[in-house]
């Protein structure tokens, strides 16, 4: 049984079917990776987990709990984190503000009155958003505006104030969507040091064929809503289904 | 010092002198002279300049800081006045409780409002103050009539109970107190052809300011001011790291409209009356104006600009005709005729004009409010410093970023 199992989940958009009976079990400590042609479901399924959207069927279990139902930050609390496929971070506060503020949410829970300490006092809380910030190559940045930054760094400060939450599982919807080829591998090799470091479940929703096989111990592929296949990666290269439904169209 | 960094010391510091020190500097020209006009160092005013900062003050918590506009705070203002009256006729002549229930009794108002208020954002969130508001103005002009007492407005009686102060005082309405210290007791220093006034209610109402311009301080550095801050910048992450951000934008709502009611119950401290009209849509509005003609989200500007448009409120209000003439005497007759016909309606009854004017000036080419005016003129003069010094280092350590 995984941390995450999705079981039966629907969703339509009017007379779209978005999500067609999706069945999804992420097994802990390992790195599951969906994949599948635009417009697949790839991420209404990832909002589905998060509390964005509410499945019309279905169930979603984390860690034995149910998470449908629940709102977003409730959600983020029992441990889930998500990268956007379009970056959300504090535009209008510093770097180093960005990643201390999920510290903050981590230590002190959904809503704290700490209304008169001051922020400099919290040496603790400092530390810890610093060392995330070297583990992104982005402690020079940290007094720079979340607006100033290239897309590229906007994507990474985003990890890093996922990644400080030292989350359970983390979803990542096209973390280097837009990259040059020398940060994908970067974003890459962060990730994989991060799960030799400690124990992480990823989710990650990926177009880049070498981060998927860099990454991924099982693969599933999306189509029209509906899983078609689900297996390991090698398997998935030659299958025959997949080159048809997808990698036809890629490079691999 | 204070659990302030340098820089902000310094401000409070800086604002501390200034506030205390007021009534010399908004004195400076003596008083017989022909500028005397723009002298504001009377009691009465420099009592609105920071009764009002820390309506500003206040205000700006909320949108300054989350970026909720709230059309409504003069609802907590009015709430504030009529608690302290309620105080002064049935308890007693002292300031003190009167100011603390008009926290208390705006806080609770804030409270209920605030809960319904934040169910939404933008333009809604906005209406529903304003929507709020004016029902408030509208129930103190008529059903609550027997709290606020109507049109005429809620005012001592001298058969008013007064229990800590034993009834009665005889055949005059008594006057507000701390501890027997009167608030209208002006002492008057006169220096030459200049004369000052120093008021006792005015060095309380400034106390008060400078405490909670300094809590706003320690509000803006703390973690709390951060989660605000992220608020206005990003509501959609902030829920997806964890953050409920419903209880913060309530936090900051209620705190204040305590501010508001702060302010209310410093108003009717000075001047024991309170009206339906304090708590009408214009006065919402002018907080409004105030916050972001100062900067909005600054910690100054909200103060700078209660200051400004209440001196231009009653300074330039005062300009009348008969003033511009004896300003332009020199000039022969067609001239002075043509310049007073050209400033008329700028001054006088005209001073909403000049007000407007400047209001838009400032949105449209300084955004940030007189705060960033300040700012650019800085960075103008110590640009120039640094290029005569041939300072590039200097330069360089101001391009770097501050944490
Ligand atoms: N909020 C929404 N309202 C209506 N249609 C949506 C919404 N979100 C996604 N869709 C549609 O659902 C389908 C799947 O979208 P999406 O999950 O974003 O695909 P992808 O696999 O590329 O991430 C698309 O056809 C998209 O247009
Ligand atoms: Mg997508």
């Amino acid at each position: 049984m995984g941390i995450l199992e999705v079981k039966g989940v629907n969703k339509r958009f009017g007379g779209l079917q978005a999500l067609g009976d999706v069945n999804l079990s992420v097994a802990e400590n390992t790195c599951h990776a969906i994949i599948g042609p635009n417009g697949a479901g790839k991420s209404t399924l990832l909002n589905c987990l998060v509390g964005k959207l509410i499945p019309d069927s279905g169930s979603v279990m984390f860690d034995g709990q149910s998470v449908l139902g629940r709102k977003p930050y409730e959600i983020n609390q029992m441990g889930i984190s998500r990268v956007f496929q379009t970056p959300e971070i504090f535009a209008d506060l510093s770097v180093l503000e960005n990643v201390m503020i999920p510290c903050f949410a981590k230590r002190d829970g959904a809503f704290r009155m700490h209304a008169v300490e001051s922020v400099e006092s919290e040496a603790g809380i400092r530390e810890e958003a610093l060392a995330m910030l070297e583990d992104v190559n982005m402690a020079d940045k940290k007094g720079m505006l979340g607006s100033s930054l290239s897309r590229g760094d906007k994507r990474r400060l985003e990890m890093a104030m996922c990644l400080v939450q030292r989350p359970k599982l983390l979803l990542l919807d096209e973390p280097t969507a837009g990259m040059a080829r020398a940060d994908t591998n970067n974003t890459i090799e962060l990730l994989n040091t991060i799960r030799d470091k400690r124990n992480i479940t990823m989710c990650i929703i990926e177009h880049d064929m070498n981060v998927v096989f860099s990454l991924a111990e099982r693969i599933t592929v999306l189509a029209q809503g509906t899983p078609l296949v689900e297996d390991t990666p090698d398997n998935i290269k030659g299958h025959p289904k997949v080159r048809e439904a997808y990698l036809g169209e890629a490079q691999v | 010092m204070l659990g302030l960094n340098r820089k902000d010391l310094t401000l409070m510091m800086i604002v501390a002198a200034m506030t205390l020190l007021a009534p010399i500097i908004l004195n400076p020209f003596p008083s017989d002279s022909a500028m005397a006009q723009f002298n504001a160092g009377y009691p009465d005013l420099m009592q609105r300049f920071v009764i009002f900062g820390i309506f500003a003050i206040g205000f700006n918590i909320l949108f300054g800081l989350t970026g909720y506009l709230s059309f409504g705070h003069a609802a907590f203002l009015g709430v504030g006045s009529y608690s302290a009256v309620w105080m002064f006729k049935l308890l007693s002549m002292n300031v003190i409780p009167a100011i603390v229930l008009a926290v208390i009794i705006s806080g609770l108002f804030a409270l209920v409002i605030g809960y319904i208020s934040l169910r939404r954002s933008g333009i809604y969130f906005s209406i529903l103050t304003l929507a709020f508001a004016q029902m408030s103005f509208n129930l103190a002009y008529s059903v609550l009539t027997p709290i606020t007492n109507g049109e005429t407005g809620l005012q001592l009686a001298l058969d008013d109970p007064r229990v800590l102060d034993g009834g009665s005082s005889g055949g005059s309405l008594p006057v507000t107190q701390l501890f027997g210290l009167e608030m209208r007791a002006t002492t008057q220093l006169e220096i030459g052809a200049w004369s000052f006034d120093f008021n006792v209610g005015y060095y309380l109402c400034a106390a008060i300011m400078l405490a909670v311009f300094y809590l706003a301080i320690r509000i803006f550095r703390s973690p709390f001011g951060i989660m605000l801050r992220a608020v206005k910048s990003n509501q959609q992450r902030m829920n997806y790291t964890g953050l409920n951000s419903r209880p913060y934008t309530l936090a900051a709502f209620v705190i204040s409209g305590m501010y508001a009611g702060l302010a209310g119950g410093l108003m009717a401290s000075m001047d024991p009356l309170a009206g339906a009209e304090r708590m009408q849509w214009t006065a919402s509005g002018e907080v409004v104006l105030m916050t972001i003609l100062g900067g909005a989200g600054t910690l100054i500007g909200p103060v700078l600009g209660a200051g400004f448009i209440k001196y231009f409120e009653n300074i330039f209000s005062k300009i009348n005709d008969n003033v511009l003439h004896s300003w332009f005497a020199v000039m022969p007759d067609g001239i002075e005729d043509f310049l007073v016909t050209i400033v008329h309606p700028f001054v006088g009854k005209g001073w909403h004009l000049t007000l407007g004017l400047m209001f838009m000036a400032v949105v449209i080419f300084l955004p940030g409010g007189l705060v960033e005016g300040g700012q650019r003129i800085g960075r103008f003069v110590t640009g120039r410093r640094n290029k005569k010094a041939g300072g590039a280092e200097a330069e360089a350590a101001r391009k770097q970023p501050a944490e």
